[in-house]
């Protein structure tokens, strides 16, 4: 049997109109859960995955074999307390975990997607998300979490159903899409569609898969996702099992080796084209232009209450672009905290063991729990 | 808990909307929520204290009075705290400006650099005072615009805004400051607490 078969899906046959145009409906929805749904349905969190995530947050991943993305954050007493609350992740649309998808199968053509997959946006992977909450019959949910897109997912839930989080804590994240991570995210998808596997997103019709590609795209992300000053005090010019340089193109540093074995775990476990359409959704975000430039109007029918977290280290969404988000909800007078995080670990800050921030995380959750 | 947080908490009315910048470890803010049922915000510029108060359940963002006030739209807070800072912005005015913009009133508390101590401290040693207020040396300390209640009135004056109370703190006793008990208060006070209004 397919260890993808025991993941847990929902079929939303309400129809669903996408920033496209196009209208999907009968489409699968996976997820996973955490902790319990008290009686009064109050306690649920739900935690948005980043662009390689999946609905896996915590514990073993029965697909990867590894642990959940968010172990460090997610579990029994820790940051977000399954012993309290209710955690609820999906599995983004356009994702290849169990979502709708492009390697799902097209019933017109009876191939798989591939490119025929439409395009989809945050707005889009959040209004396929709330049926989630309906599911669950959840009114409102205690708390709406994520970082990186899973922060703009958050801002994108709170936009589109104010009045369906108590909290919400988008981190190291951006209402808008950079140029340059635009840029980072366009690299990766030439890196995709340039291997010959890739065969116009039908590979998997010819039993290939865009491994180079993929390997490329996600090496060249894992670099963004690190500080100059973390990866020089975990590599400098360490030389991978070897006393001296090769004169080759080998991997003589560390470096390579470390971003060669990122780049083919990878590949085992994420599909290019979820890879091409995810990266899409992140560039088309654009809260502010959605609310014609000022961001306070995505927020102003809501009193969510807001915590808002960066990183010093983080020059992928950096913290000026956090704090434009802070500076949009005291505009409007809106309750929301800031902090930025002192860290050398970039942007992946939000996923690693940094105790200043698992512990403001939970300090955050916990007292706002016990508030009316 | 500091001597002056109940004066402060005297001049603010119930319900209101207040905003305490540079609000340090959330004491005050904790203490008017629980006497005053305000609904309060802080602004600190330490990322430890704003860690501390979030564990308190205060709201509270990172940042720094001389360059992120400025978020804030006018008259959306009843009151501005500013406690004891004043003297370490590099531009006190462009501060009181923007608390008195963001707020329909402002309460901000000084260490009175006209106490007698200081002076004599200056007098005999010749030396920059260094008092039990003000336990740094000049050149490590953070206060670079220290002035006297005296100069606070005049301030007032000069840039425009109302003194609507002042009170004197001398050792733990309060009293009003007026224009005929100006010199004597200038001279004994160790904290002046003012509220203002544009």
């Amino acid at each position: 049997m397919n260890i993808k078969d025991n993941i847990k899906t929902i079929i939303i046959e309400k129809s669903l109109k996408l920033d496209c145009g196009k209208t999907i409906n009968n489409f699968p929805l996976a997820y996973e859960t955490y902790g319990s749904l008290n009686k009064k349905k109050d306690n649920a969190i739900l935690v948005c995955h980043a662009l390689t995530g999946d609905q896996f947050v915590t514990g073993l991943n029965p697909v990867t074999k590894k642990d959940g993305w968010w172990s460090y954050a997610v579990g029994p007493s820790k940051s977000i307390d399954t012993n309290k609350y209710f955690v609820i992740c999906a599995n983004v649309i356009g994702g290849c975990m169990g979502s709708f998808g492009p390697s799902h199968i097209n019933p017109e053509t009876k191939n798989i997607y591939g490119t025929d997959f439409p395009i989809i946006t945050i707005n889009d992977i959040v209004n396929a998300q709330v049926n989630l909450l309906d599911h669950f019959g959840i009114k409102k949910l205690f708390s709406v979490v994520g970082g990186s897109m899973g922060g703009m997912q958050v801002l994108q839930f709170v936009s589109n159903f104010p009045e369906r989080a108590k909290t919400a804590v988008p981190i190291a994240c951006t209402s808008s899409h950079s140029a340059q991570n635009i840029a980072f995210n366009e690299l990766g998808r030439q890196a995709i569609t340039a291997d010959h596997n890739w065969s116009e997103g039908k590979y998997s019709s010819k039993n290939k898969v865009p491994e180079k590609g993929l390997a490329v795209a996600r090496m060249a992300a894992h670099i963004t996702y690190l500080s100059k000053k973390g990866l020089q005090e975990k590599f400098g010019r360490k030389l991978q099992q070897r006393d001296d340089l090769k004169f080759g193109f080998d991997a003589d540093f560390q470096i390579e080796s470390y971003l060669r074995y990122q780049g083919s775990v990878f590949v085992d476990r994420f599909d290019a084209n979820s890879y091409l359409y995810i990266t899409r959704a992140m560039d088309y975000f654009d809260l502010v232009k959605q609310f014609n430039g000022n961001l306070s109007n995505a927020f102003r029918n809501s009193k969510t209450k807001f915590f808002v977290i960066s990183f010093t280290s983080d020059w992928l969404y950096p913290t000026q672009e956090n704090k434009d988000i802070v500076i949009a909800l005291n505009a409007i007078g809106a309750n929301v905290g800031f902090v930025e995080i002192e860290s050398d670990k970039g942007h992946d800050s939000f996923l690693l063991d940094v105790p200043d921030f698992l512990e403001t995380l939970k300090n955050f959750l916990d007292k706002s729990y016990l508030e009316k | 808990m500091k001597p002056e947080y109940k004066l402060i908490s005297d001049m603010i009315e119930t319900n209101s909307r207040v905003l305490d910048v540079g609000c340090d470890d959330g004491t005050l803010m904790e203490f008017l929520k629980q006497n005053k049922n305000v609904d309060i915000r802080g602004i600190e510029i330490s990322k430890e204290k704003v860690q501390t108060c979030i564990s308190k359940g205060l709201t509270v963002i990172e940042g720094n009075a001389e360059f992120d006030l400025k978020q804030f739209p006018n008259k959306s807070f009843d009151y501005v705290v500013l406690g004891q800072t004043l003297q370490a912005f590099v531009n006190p005015e462009l501060v009181i400006n923007e608390l008195l913009r963001v707020g329909k009133k402002a309460i901000v508390t000084i260490p009175n650099f006209g106490h007698w101590k200081v002076r004599l401290n200056l007098m005999i040693k010749g030396t920059m005072p260094v008092t039990k207020t003000l336990p740094n040396e000049w050149y490590n300390t953070p206060n670079i615009h220290m002035c006297t209640i005296k100069d606070f009135f005049k301030f007032s004056e000069t840039i425009d805004f109302k003194i609507f109370k002042s009170l004197a703190l001398i050792n733990k006793n309060v009293s009003n400051i007026n224009n005929s008990n100006l010199f004597t208060k200038n001279l004994f006070s160790e904290l002046g607490i003012f509220l203002i209004e544009k």
